[in-house]
Order: structure tokens, then C-alpha cells, then sequence
């Protein structure tokens, strides 16, 4: 086992009909002769070796002490300027550095310690076959058919087919109320919190639109009245917010009702003021980005390109569906309302979208 | 090192007269050695010195690629030490609170408590940050460290039997460690991890059928909903760590058990380990790799700021920030979703099928790993090899394997890239929907070209090997003969360094050893129905391989001397019966009868 010499008398674990002869390649010339380090054989370089290494553990233990300084002295707060990172918190700092000191400070001194003063002789073990001999698979054979018949199972079948029954059962009464109780049916997919006369009101300061004040361009986020800021939270609770939030919102902008392409467009909005969701028909982040010269919203996430001026159709990207139109007009009092609710599910496709019964919405 | 030494023997380096030192290193154990006696209890209750007796002296083989799967190891180590202490802070709920702590710019801002308290661990905790930033490099040294392993482990053919078993642990296990990544960093509610969640829902609710249904047993509800923070949690704290870690500790109870592979090398057999054993020097390298490991990881979480939590504020999910990217290791997912086009998505029957989703997360996730831990069962069909390997291949002897992985890891790099193309289009001052459909146009091209100069390469590096083991290397040294031709000399390798360029195999391809289709009496041969594919498959890996030299080669090559390019007929060696490639050796067969030491003409 220790012998640092190649013996050629261990089992050959190559198939050698599928191996060359030995004759047609090359031996292994065994293991190369050691060449010594200079630590080996000169006091000198072995003492310079060590000194190295109890430097190094040195370091180590003075970083943890100054870890411990550092933790207790300096304000958390403490800001600084270091060159090439710029402003950094220095108690971060401190503390982080003298960690990592202290740590590679024993980690290099154990490696510099092996690669110098410990052996360097490699050692040879030897490998043996991963199969097991054949007594080994008859004994474990011979005690297998002894618990299949001792147990009778090969003359009694019914226990056989009850025993696997029941086991494969018995969990069903575990993982059936962790699956089933996970969450409610899907619902809700249909239905937002818009519907006909609803206020449109800008997130989140809550302010609501005058028609005549939306000039050529430009862009309003929006929520339903009664859906925005911190009332939102009081009123509803702030998980039915979140989920009105990821819903709802709209993003409304006035176009040049000359340069609306589409016929249902331009009757959906009111003057030039159209609203579409806000929400990718990809995977559902916040359509965000309006470019004003192009009139195109590109969505961060994925880049899904929407035209604006052609019904919020896809140019480019990965979402497949327009973005839903909301059908708006103005109340009595020249406000922006919606004129009725979304037609469509808003957000992400799924698999039931055009056919609500499948979800067994009417 | 107290052994008598005699002055000045230190320059005795290369001397034919070893310096005065123990006659082995290897056993220096003093005469009157005892069993420890603290141990002695544990020896009495569990037989303590049986186990260590074995454990003590496991023997490692020595090389920087062996460090990587460490690498991944230790920074585990790191992740779990340090996701203790943050546990002790973090709250796992979306519960709604007003943020009143030290960060003046939230001060007032509604969020959930698991946000907020990230952002007490982040400035009122002392140390809070510094352990925070710990537990997200080392998670991301962790995820690079499975990547490089697995990369090693498979250009060097260690998957091979008998180790298939562990290749699928290690797969299992570098799925495992990305799911758990991307649930830590969902963890703290900001802006960005919030995002993430936004678009995990959003390609589970693509999934025919189940997709609703799924996504809301998820969720508890419709998203965000304020489950799935603490469900994410338990699963990022609890499940997928026990899991982890078990088959982690089995990853390495099998190494125990099939011994570590090594390099071919003079006296390494397939039969032997050599290498440095645990008492003392691999415990020594092993464990202050550990430091060395968490040190760096120290420093870097020191110096270089990572998720800063409280930059976009808390989640809010119609806010978003261009320029958002998930960790690295999602990138190549995140960058499918980015390049597969819209018109994926159609309607069947009323029923919404969106490709252009399910295809880059809930399809192309599993497919990536099955791939992964199908390779190692596909090769061996392929090459028929039903032997055991413990000597690793060079990645140039196994072109066609070599020339597969680099293929894929080129699809992986071309997916992964796509995610950042908003930031390479804004870097690059180029147009982003030039740029997808480049990346679209290159996750079909670049596979192919890379395997063909991946393959190529292979070859090449495989004929210059043989070109130093017939010629040795060159010395740059221009001799002038008597009759006037110049040649340059080479310098015969020794049999130590040449023994590892010829000690590899080169399998032949199936087709070509099950002999003819019919025997002598007749009778056809019995084909399972798979076997044109799989000798064709088998041609495709082997058909132009580069052989080893064989000592005829080299006794043919010193024969003729330096540059009589001679025409290169096959060579009539077993195992390669098939070879378009050695055209640009000079040797010639039919003089190298004589198996001799190579006598060099300098």
C-alpha cells in the first residue's frame, strides 16, 4: 500500500481482447524518480519554510484580534472614499478584511506548510474491481429466495396483492391534504376591479384625469378609484391590494387620433386618450418603458415590443397577444372613467384563457 | 525536517547522489507510537481505530482541476454557516409593514416584514451586511465551482463506469443548487427579487393543462398573493438544503468508494491511486484550501457589493427597472424566454398553447438536466465500452466528446448572453432587436461550428502529441550536416514524459467489430433493432481518430531520421483499423519490427 513504486501484480482490470496487445504499446515506466526540494536537504531552506508558515498563522491570529477591535471600536455608520471602489462603509470593510486575513492567513500557511515541509513523496494504493465475487452474489441470492418463500409470498399471492395495495396507498391520506390544501381553484384569472364608471386615478399620488389636461404624449399609470396608495392597504387589506396591483393597473396615453391605426382603437379611447393593461401578455411584468417617438411600450423583462398606435399589437419579442384594451370615456365632470370593463383576461397567457368554462367560470 | 542534513547538500538538487534523508518519506511514525488514549473510549464503543485506520490512509491523487468540485464543496460549507445566522434575523412573511428603520430613504414606505427586516440585517445588524454578502457570493462560488466541476468531470471521461452512479448524483445536485439559489434571492421582497417571482408565475401559468391550477396550489392564490415567501423559505432553509446535503455526503461516500480517478502519468495504472494520502499532507491542502476558499470569499464580500436590497425598494408589482437579470446561473432560462418568438403561442380547440414560454423554463430546465444525466449511458452505448476507468482522458483524446461539450456549453453561453442583451445593447450601442435576432440566429449556428473546430483542435493536439513522442521536442537548435542540409535538432522525450502522451486508448467503432452479418453456416447474425443507429453513431465518434504511437512507430520513425516525409500508410494496429489521419506523419510501418529504445541520431 505504501509502497511508492508501481506493482505491476495487481489484478488488470482492462479487458484486454479489447485492448491492444502489451507487446504493440508502451510500458509504464513506473513511477518517476523523486526529486528532492530544497527544503529537503537544506537546514537553511527548511527553517526559511518554517519561519514562512508561522508568519502566515501569525497574520491569521493578529487579523481575528483586530477583527474583534474592529467589531467593537469602530461607528457602523463610518463612511470613507477607497480608491477604485469610491464611497464604502468602513466598518464593512474592516471587518470583512480582517475576516479574510485571518482566514487565508491559516489557509496558506497549511499549504505553504504541506508543500514544503511535508512529504512530497507520492504513495501508491491499490484499486480493486467494483464487482462483487460470485459468493458474494450467491449468498445474496440464496437469502433472498429465502425471504420470498420463507415469507410465503410465492405460494400466497393474495398477500402479495393486498400488501401492495396498502403500501401503495397509505400515503394517499399524508399528501392529499398538503396538495389539495396548498391553494384555493384558480379564479379570479377573468375579472379585474374595473367595470363601467370606475375613475381612473394616477399611482400612486391618486389624483384623477380631466380629460382636457392630458396633453399630446403624455403617459399616466393608473389604478381603479379606490384601488391606490395606502387607503388601498387600510380598505382592502394589503394582499387584495398587491393582487389589484399586479391586475389592474393601466397605463394611459394620448396619441394623435390621425395616427391610431385601428378603427376599435380609436373608439375604445376618447379624443386621442387610449388605456391598454399594463401587464405583458408574456409572463406578466409591468410594461413600463414608452418610448414617445415611436409611440412603442417595450416591456424590461423580456423586451416585448406593443405598438401603440396599432392597437397595442406585438412588433418584436416573445409575447404572442396585444395588450388589453380598457374602453374609457369622461363622466359629467370631464374626468377619465372607464366605460366598462376589460373584454379579456389581462397578463400572462394560461392554458383555460379562451375558454373560462374550462375553469368552470361562466 | 530535524534529520541530520550535511551543509550545502541543498545544491545537490539535480545530483546523481540523493541529499542524506529518511530512506522513505512516507513512514516517519516514531517507533513507540500509542493509540491516543482520548481516543480510546470512542475505539471501545464504536471501533473508532478501525475506521480511522482505513480513512487515514485513503490516498489522493494531486492536480488543480481536483480542487474545483472543492471548490463547490467548501463554498457550500460557507452558504449553510452563514444562512444560519441570517435565519436568526430574517422574517419570512409578506405580512404589510411601514418601514421604520435606519435606511432614510424608506423611512415610511410601505412593505413586507421579510423586506424589512433584509433591510435591518443590512444596517442595524452589526456585521449584518457583511454576512449577507458571505451568503450570497459564496452561493454563487458554489453554483460556479458544481459548473467547472462538472465541466472537468466531464472532458475528462470520469463519468464513465463505474462512476455513472455519482455523474447522476452530481447533476441532481447542480439542479438542486440552482433552485435553491433562486430561492434565496427571492427571499428578500426587493424590487428585483419580486420580479423574478412575477415571471416564475407567469411561465407556470403557461403549462398546458395544469398550468392555472398549479400556479395557484403554488402561490395560495392569485399572484402575489402571501404565501409564497414563506413557502419559498422553507423550502430554501429546510427541504432542498436536507437534501443537498445528503446527497452530497453520498457524492462523496461513492468517491470513498471508487477511489478518485487520475491523469495518466507514469506509474499510474487503472488499477492504482497515486497520490499524496490524508495523515498529513492532503488534510493539510484540503483543509486550508477550506480557508483559502472562505478567505477570498471574505475578501471579495469585503470589497465588492452584491444585491444591494434597498437600491429599488421594496417589490411592487407595477414597477419594474430595465436592466433586470436574474442570477447568472437562470440567465441562460431567463435568456430563452428572451429569444423565443411570439408566434410559438397559438390556440388548439379553444385551449392556449404558448411555446414561446413553457419551451425556455418549464421545458427546457428538466431537458438540460436530463440530457446531463442521460450523456454518460448514451456514450457508453455508443462506444460499447463495458469497461471500468480510473485513468481520466485528456480532453483531445476523446475529440468527439470534447467537441459535444463545447458545442453545448457554446448553446449555454449563446442563452445566457441573450438575457443581458437589453445591457449589451445599451454597452455596445447596438440595436436590441438586432441583437436577439443574432442570438437567435446563433443558438443554431455557433453549436455547429464550434463542434467542428472543437473536433479539429482535438485532432491536432492528438497529431502533435505523436509528432513529440516520434521526433521529440523541438530545442531550436539548427544543425548543419557534413553533406550541407540543415535540420533542426529535437530532443527524444524521456519514458516518463512520454508515457502520458501515449497512454490512451482509441476505441474502434462498433460497426467494425461485430464482424459479417452472416456466420459461416449462414445464419444471420441477431441485431437488436438499434444497432444501424448505433454503429453509424459509433462511426460518427471514432471514425477519424488519432492513435497513440506504439513503440514499432517510433523504432520506424528514429529508422528514417528526421524529415524523410515518407507516404503513411495505415497503420495495421488493432484498435485502429480506421485512420485518414496520419498523413502528415513521417514514419513509415514495415521497419519498426524491432521493439528497441529509440537511439537518437544527435
Amino acid at each position: 500500500m505504501a509502497n511508492p513504486h508501481h506493482d505491476d501484480t495487481a489484478p488488470a482490470m482492462r479487458d484486454d481482447a479489447a485492448a491492444p496487445a502489451r507487446s504493440e504499446t508502451f510500458q509504464n515506466p513506473g513511477l518517476p524518480p523523486h526529486v528532492p526540494r530544497r527544503a529537503d536537504g537544506d537546514p537553511k531552506a527548511a527553517k526559511r519554510a518554517e519561519i514562512q508558515v508561522v508568519v502566515l498563522f501569525t497574520l491569521s491570529a493578529l487579523a481575528s484580534i483586530a477583527f474583534v477591535v474592529a467589531y467593537f471600536v469602530i461607528d457602523p455608520d463610518l463612511k470613507g472614499y477607497l480608491l477604485g471602489i469610491g464611497e464604502i462603509n468602513l466598518f464593512h470593510l474592516a471587518i470583512g478584511v480582517t475576516m479574510g486575513v485571518s482566514l487565508l492567513g491559516i489557509g496558506l500557511g497549511a499549504i505553504h506548510w504541506a508543500k514544503t515541509l511535508m512529504p512530497d513523496e507520492e504513495v501508491v494504493e491499490q484499486r480493486h474491481p467494483q464487482v462483487s465475487g460470485d459468493d458474494d452474489r450467491e449468498a445474496v441470492a440464496q437469502t433472498l429466495s429465502h425471504g420470498w418463500r420463507s415469507s410465503q409470498l410465492n405460494r400466497r399471492s393474495a398477500l402479495l396483492g393486498s400488501a401492495g395495495g396498502a403500501l401503495g396507498l397509505f400515503a394517499l391520506p399524508i399528501v392529499l391534504p398538503v396538495i389539495a390544501g396548498l391553494g384555493p381553484r384558480p379564479q379570479g384569472l377573468y375579472t379585474t376591479n374595473w367595470a363601467e364608471g370606475t375613475l381612473l386615478r394616477i399611482d400612486p399620488s391618486g389624483a384623477a384625469i380631466r380629460a382636457g389636461d392630458v396633453t399630446q404624449g403624455s403617459v399616466f399609470h393608473v389604478m381603479p378609484d379606490g384601488w391606490v396608495g395606502h387607503e388601498a392597504v387600510e380598505e382592502h387589506g394589503a394582499e387584495e391590494a398587491m393582487i389589484a396591483k399586479a391586475k389592474d393597473q393601466v397605463i394611459v396615453v394620448r396619441l394623435d387620433p390621425s395616427l391610431i391605426k385601428s378603427q376599435k382603437q380609436r373608439e375604445w379611447g376618447y379624443e386621442g386618450i387610449v388605456a391598454y393593461s399594463k401587464v405583458c401578455t408574456h409572463v406578466g411584468c409591468p410594461v413600463a418603458l414608452y418610448e414617445q417617438q415611436t409611440h412603442h411600450l417595450l416591456c424590461p423583462c423580456h423586451q416585448s415590443t406593443f405598438d401603440m398606435t396599432d392597437d397595442c399589437n406585438v412588433i418584436f419579442g416573445p409575447a404572442k397577444r396585444a395588450l388589453p384594451q380598457l374602453p374609457i370615456t369622461v363622466d359629467g365632470d370631464g374626468y377619465i372613467v372607464a366605460a366598462g370593463p376589460f373584454r379579456e383576461p389581462v397578463g400572462p397567457s394560461f392554458w383555460e384563457r379562451e375558454r373560462p368554462g374550462l375553469m368552470g367560470v361562466e | 525536517m530535524t534529520t541530520h542534513v550535511p551543509q550545502g547538500a541543498g545544491h545537490l538538487r539535480t545530483d546523481e547522489t540523493p541529499p542524506e534523508r529518511p530512506a522513505s518519506q512516507t513512514d516517519q511514525s516514531s517507533p513507540d507510537a500509542k493509540f491516543p488514549g482520548a481516543l480510546v473510549w470512542a475505539d471501545e464503543r464504536v471501533g473508532a481505530a478501525k475506521g480511522l485506520r482505513f480513512a487515514l490512509k485513503k490516498v489522493f491523487p494531486d492536480h488543480w482541476s481536483f480542487l474545483l468540485g472543492e471548490i463547490a464543496m467548501y463554498s457550500m460549507i460557507i452558504a449553510l454557516i452563514t444562512g444560519t445566522f441570517l435565519t436568526l434575523w430574517y422574517v419570512p412573511s409578506m405580512g404589510h409593514v411601514v418601514y421604520d428603520g435606519d435606511y432614510v430613504p424608506l423611512k415610511g414606505v410601505g412593505m413586507s416584514e421579510a423586506y424589512a427586516s433584509t433591510l435591518d440585517i443590512s444596517f442595524e445588524v452589526k456585521g449584518g451586511l457583511l454576512i449577507r454578502q458571505l451568503h450570497h457570493w459564496s452561493a454563487l462560488f458554489f453554483i460556479v465551482g458544481i459548473a467547472l466541476h462538472a465541466a472537468r468531470v466531464f472532458f475528462t471521461g470520469a463519468f464513465r463506469k463505474p462512476r455513472e452512479i455519482n455523474w447522476l448524483i452530481g447533476v441532481v445536485l447542480s439542479l438542486l443548487a440552482i433552485i435553491e439559489g433562486f430561492a434565496g434571492y427571492s427571499l428578500p421582497d426587493d424590487l428585483l427579487s419580486g420580479t423574478g417571482i412575477r415571471a416564475m408565475n407567469g411561465f407556470m401559468m403557461s403549462a398546458p393543462v395544469i398550468g392555472t391550477w398549479m400556479t395557484f396550489f403554488v402561490f395560495g392564490g392569485e399572484f402575489p398573493g402571501e404565501a409564497i415567501i414563506p413557502r419559498l423559505y422553507i423550502a430554501h432553509v429546510l427541504l432542498i438544503p436536507a437534501i443537498l446535503v445528503g446527497l452530497f455526503v453520498l457524492h462523496l461516500a461513492l468517491v470513498v468508494v471508487h477511489k478518485h480517478t487520475q491523469y495518466p502519468g507514469p506509474g499510474r495504472t487503472n488499477d492504482n491511486v497515486v497520490g499524496f494520502p490524508i495523515m498529513p499532507v492532503y488534510a493539510a491542502k484540503a483543509g486550508g484550501f477550506f480557508f483559502v476558499v472562505f478567505g477570498i470569499t471574505a475578501l471579495v464580500s469585503a470589497l465588492v457589493q452584491i444585491n444591494g436590497v434597498w437600491v429599488y425598494g421594496p417589490y411592487d408589482p407595477t414597477q419594474v427597472t430595465a436592466g433586470s437579470q436574474p442570477d447568472f446561473y437562470m440567465w441562460f432560462s431567463d435568456g430563452a424566454l428572451r429569444l423565443l418568438p411570439g408566434w410559438l403561442e397559438f390556440t388548439l380547440f379553444g385551449t392556449v398553447w404558448s411555446f414561446n414560454i413553457f419551451l425556455g423554463s418549464l421545458v427546457l430546465l428538466p431537458l438540460v438536466w436530463v440530457v446531463l444525466g442521460a450523456y454518460p449511458f448514451l456514450e457508453a452505448w455508443v462506444t460499447g465500452d463495458k469497461r471500468e476507468h480510473h485513468i481520466l482522458q485528456r480532453p483531445r483524446n476523446a475529440p468527439t466528446r470534447t467537441a459535444i461539450g463545447a458545442a453545448a456549453i457554446s448553446m449555454y453561453l449563446v442563452l445566457a448572453l441573450a438575457c443581458v442583451n437589453d445591457i449589451l445593447a445599451i454597452k455596445l450601442g447596438l440595436s436590441i432587436n438586432d441583437l436577439t435576432i443574432l442570438f437567435r440566429t446563433m443558438f443554431f449556428v455557433l453549436p455547429v461550428l464550434v463542434f467542428v473546430v472543437t473536433k479539429r483542435l482535438c485532432l491536432s493536439l492528438q497529431r502533435h502529441d505523436r509528432e513529440r513522442v516520434l521526433h521529440g521536442n523541438e530545442t531550436g537548435r539548427i544543425v548543419r550536416t557534413p553533406e550541407g542540409r540543415f535540420f533542426e535538432a529535437h530532443e527524444p522525450l524521456d519514458e516518463f514524459e512520454r508515457w502520458a502522451l501515449v497512454d490512451y486508448d482509441t476505441p474502434t467503432p462498433l460497426g467494425l467489430t461485430q464482424g459479417p452479418d452472416v456466420d459461416s453456416r449462414g445464419v444471420a447474425r441477431r441485431r437488436g433493432p438499434l444497432a444501424g443507429a448505433q454503429a453509424a453513431v459509433s462511426s460518427f465518434f471514432y471514425k477519424d481518430a488519432v492513435t497513440a504511437v506504439t513503440p514499432a512507430e517510433l523504432a520506424a520513425a528514429h529508422h528514417h531520421g528526421e524529415h524523410d516525409a515518407l507516404e503513411s500508410p495505415s497503420i495495421p494496429q488493432l484498435g485502429a483499423p480506421v485512420n485518414d489521419s496520419t498523413g502528415d506523419d513521417d514514419f513509415s510501418e514495415g521497419h519498426g519490427s524491432a521493439v528497441q529504445a529509440p537511439t537518437h541520431h544527435h
